[in-house]
């Protein structure tokens, strides 16, 4: 069982010998071997790092191997180190390291990391996110395995006194010769010998023709706890003397506290403390109920900000104002304003996105237990090198002593990313010396996000005499992420995060600028599912469908004549139409919309076939076309793109948050609608095979939905619509 | 206040506030964690349980008001005959993501299965509405609901 439970991963994980805790958490007198592997360069798992999880002084400190353990009894497991939400990583990577090893996939387990900078991605940073992880990991993860595999191959070889060279790798076995010549050690026979040979420095990986469990599409580990309630999230987790929390934070984001009645709060039967934090006011309890029943009688007040007359209104009068300013330019091709002297014709649009939220199923919360000597964190978390980096800076403790319990995320979206929501909890648990729970209730969810950027953008265009684009200029106007998150990753001011999506473009046009102005408001911005690209093809993927109708050509053709230097995205293009049948006509009374976007190493094109009568709309079918490379998990990536489809049905069709003298109106599902059953198209998914790495998977099947939705809506009622959410549209043709 | 549910074949006596709702009832005060926090408003379905066999959203139902009735959560509605086939389709469509709105899908598609052994779309939609999947999980969802009836056929 895929138990993610806290004691689930035992506190000395770099056993030799002995007694260890299984994943289904029963003690078991079957010995555990770490095959060892000096990684090198960026990935190397230092002493220090060893050292801070008890190896001190321990010769096998050198020799770690995080990734697999194998069990005298010829168990496997598999340690994968980033965070499962859904998109079945823990799958995936498990799947990697088996492949590579050699193991019997019958005889695995999967086991979830720790904080550990071994599993950091290249840079040295444990994350998960931007859809990279097979695409940044899987050499490492390959190598780590190969590592293990030749060192039960040294000592199979050693024990047969044959050469290594002629010894083999299947199912869990190391073997030699034939027929009655064969000989056959398992790997859990063979785990305490290898563990002392010599540990590769760069082991041999497989062909990519030999992998017999990548590219196949097996069960999944963490589905079965998730079928019978017992599946353990972050939400789930309880400590002896826990106590509950929710904290009363300023609706307008950064406002500072200035009176509350603690007395009254503390009167509701079970609450037992009422503590000023950074972020607000914890309400503490026996239960979540009680910590609400106080925090409701609270009577917060908070001190003016200077935020208290910003509205989305007014932000997006700012942006119109700045759109008229200085930008900085974030790509350019030949020269716009020339081309656009000389041209007839000139194309112009204005395209909006609002604000969003992530709304992940499992709302934000955070369990801390802080000790003088240690702190422990129990979260759905994406990046726990953030959540350890904000325990430190929060407790004052050294990174050895922070442990990172990484919990299934109900979730991430690009949410749980952020560190807000550990911080609160380490905070309030250093000042109650108690372990605490900080449960965020979805109206604190959705109105202390990170929202996705609102932007405002403007477009010029040209064609030339046969219709094709001659000039593109795109002015994008919105906050930046790095300027909070990362602002060391800002290029000359630009943040890439803006125009990813819109900068680059897979047509051919021969003057091109995409620019960017940033205007900052005290509304935070973060990632949100496949980023700027959610926004940005809606924009471009819509815009190019108004230049081929201008061009009296089929938005298909005209996208694909575009892409003659880029036949890898050409040919998805292609897959999707083929598939929707893009050339016969549709369904009586249903439209077809398509439109095509890159992001995160991933390729994806999508046909949208919609009905609009009396302004109401259905969506009765997408198609959807993706090429993601190497597909691990053919299953996994179709499973990927459906979500991710959703996920663009709920922004086009629904998503938008507002602010109103400066805090978000918004609070639940009521007013921030999503998809729903009802109201959901049939979605087939076909990959193109190729033999390119492993691209992105998570979030590429999001972007091409808005703008191949919004194409067929244009087809059915010859609306275009150029600002999101589509509730805000009146799609009535009369 | 003293409240006493059968819960999952158990006599269970709870002293909690009369008010509190079944979900923290369950949660935090029994420590059955598979029924979930999703919106407190009934609007998500994450909280769902059974209350004599009609799904209930546990987030909106004081705990005073189950008193002397049958409560059963996922962990236990999942081992009866009809709840393992259930399972079974979901394990088999491999329908979780993130996994976290599952147990009130279940919850949901048990309750209208053992009412509709042949649930057609239009009745899949009415029953499963109330549950919302940020994952975009739902057409697994209507596959597993379909494989599980014709099981159960
Ligand atoms: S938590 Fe009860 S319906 Fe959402
Ligand atoms: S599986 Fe994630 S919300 Fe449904």
């Amino acid at each position: 069982m895929p138990a993610n439970t806290p004691t689930q991963y035992p506190r000395r994980r770099f056993l030799q010998t002995g007694a260890t805790v299984t994943a289904a958490a029963t003690v078991t007198t079957t010995a555990v071997f770490q095959l060892g592997w000096t990684a090198s360069g960026a990935w190397a798992v230092t002493d220090g790092v060893a050292s801070g999880r008890g190896l001190t002084g321990s010769a096998f400190a050198k020799k770690v191997n995080p990734f697999i353990k194998i069990s005298t009894d010829n168990r496997v497991t598999l340690v994968v180190g980033q965070a499962e939400m859904g998109q079945g990583i823990s799958t995936g990577l498990a799947m990697v390291l088996a492949d590579e090893l050699g193991a019997d996939w019958s005889n695995v387990a999967w086991e979830q990391a720790p904080n550990d900078l071994a599993f950091a991605l290249p840079g040295g940073f444990q994350s998960t996110g931007g859809s990279g992880s097979q695409r940044r990991l899987m050499p490492l993860y390959r190598r780590g395995a190969a590592s293990a595999r030749e060192m039960l191959i040294a000592a199979a070889a050693q024990k047969w006194n044959v050469d290594e060279k002629s010894c083999r790798v299947e199912n869990s076995f190391v073997l030699h010769g034939n027929g009655e010549k064969l000989s056959k050690l398992s790997f859990g026979a063979l785990a305490e010998a290898a563990a002392r040979q010599a540990v590769p420095a760069e082991p041999p990986l497989k062909d990519r023709s030999a992998f017999t469990i990548i590219g196949t599409s097996p069960k999944r580990f963490d589905v079965p706890a998730k079928t019978n309630g017992l599946a353990q999230y972050g939400i789930d987790v309880k400590l002896p003397g826990m106590k509950y929390a929710v904290v009363a934070r300023s609706p307008i984001f950064g406002a500072q506290v200035a009176s509350f009645d603690a007395v009254a709060a503390r009167k509701v039967k079970g609450v037992s403390h009422v503590v000023e934090i950074t972020s607000g006011v914890a309400v503490v309890a026996d239960n979540t109920w009680a910590a609400m029943k106080g925090r409701e009688v609270l009577n917060m007040k908070w001190k003016e900000s200077g935020n208290d007359k910003v509205s989305t209104v007014s932000i997006r009068e700012q942006f119109i104002d700045a759109a008229k300013g200085a930008a900085t330019k974030a790509r350019e091709v030949g020269n716009v304003a020339e081309a656009f002297a000389k041209a007839g014709d000139i194309i112009e649009a204005i395209y909006e996105t609002p604000y969003l939220a992530h709304a992940t199923m499992e709302p934000m919360n955070c369990t801390a237990w802080v000790r003088p000597d240690q702190c422990d964190v129990w979260a759905g978390v994406q990046a726990p090198t953030l959540a350890e980096n904000a325990a430190v800076a929060t407790t004052g403790l050294s990174k050895d002593k922070i442990h990172i319990h990484t919990k299934f995320l109900g979730g991430g979206f690009g949410r749980r990313s952020e560190s807000d929501f550990v911080i609160e909890a380490v905070e309030l648990s250093k000042q109650l010396r108690l372990p605490v729970q900080v449960l965020w209730t979805r109206e604190d969810d959705m109105r202390h996000d990170f929202y996705r950027p609102m932007t405002y953008n403007v477009f010029k265009a040209a064609l030339d005499d046969k219709g094709m684009p001659l000039a593109w200029q795109h002015r994008i106007v919105g906050s930046s992420i790095l300027a909070r998150r990362a602002p060391q990753n800002l290029r000359g001011g630009l943040d890439g995060t803006s125009t990813e999506g819109a900068a680059t473009l897979p047509y051919n046009v021969p003057n091109f600028l995409c620019e960017s102005v940033t205007v900052n408001t005290h509304v935070p911005v973060g990632f949100w599912r496949s980023v700027g690209s959610s926004q940005n093809a809606f924009i471009t993927e819509s815009f190019i469908d108004e230049l081929a109708h201008k061009a009296g050509r089929d938005p298909f053709d005209y996208r694909r004549a575009l892409m003659a230097n880029n036949p890898r995205q050409r040919r998805v293009l292609e897959l999707a139409a083929a598939q929707a049948e893009w050339s016969k006509p549709a369904p009586v009374g249903r439209f077809r919309g398509i439109a095509f976007a890159e992001c995160f190493g991933g390729m994806v094109a999508q046909v949208v076939e919609v009905s609009v009568n009396n302004g109401t709309l259905k969506v009765h079918r997408v198609v959807c076309a993706a090429d993601v490379g190497l597909a691990v998990h053919p299953e996994i990536v179709k499973a990927q793109m459906q979500s991710a489809i959703v996920t663009g049905l709920d922004a086009a069709r629904y998503g938008r948050i507002t602010i109103e003298n400066g805090a978000v109106v918004q609070g639940n599902f009521h007013d921030y609608p999503v998809t729903r059953i009802n109201d959901m198209p049939l979605i087939e998914v076909y990959l193109t095979v190729n033999d390119q790495p492993p691209g992105g998977v998570g979030e590429p099947g999001t972007p091409p939905l808005a703008p191949a939705l919004c194409n067929a809506i244009f087809a059915a009622t010859g609306k275009r619509v150029r600002s999101l959410p589509l509730s805000q549209t009146d799609l009535d043709k009369t | 206040m003293a409240i006493t549910f059968q819960l999952n074949g158990k006599k269970q006596t709870l002293e909690v506030e009369a008010e509190m709702p079944l979900l923290w009832a369950l949660r935090d005060v029994v420590g059955l964690t598979g029924t979930k926090y999703g919106c407190g408003m009934a609007l998500c379905g994450a909280c769902t349980v059974h209350v004599n066999g009609e799904p209930v959203r546990a987030c909106v139902t004081p705990v005073a008001t189950v008193a002397g009735k049958n409560i059963t959560t996922i962990e236990a509605a999942v081992e009866t005959k009809l709840g393992k086939v259930v399972r079974e389709a979901w394990i088999e469509a491999q329908v979780p993501q993130c996994g976290y709105c599952q147990s009130g899908q279940i919850m949901s598609a048990t309750a209208l299965l053992s009412k509709n052994k042949k649930p057609t779309d239009a009745d899949i939609d009415t029953a499963m509405a109330g549950n919302i999947c940020r994952c975009g999980t739902y057409n697994a969802i209507r596959a597993a609901i379909k494989d599980a009836a014709q099981k159960l056929a």
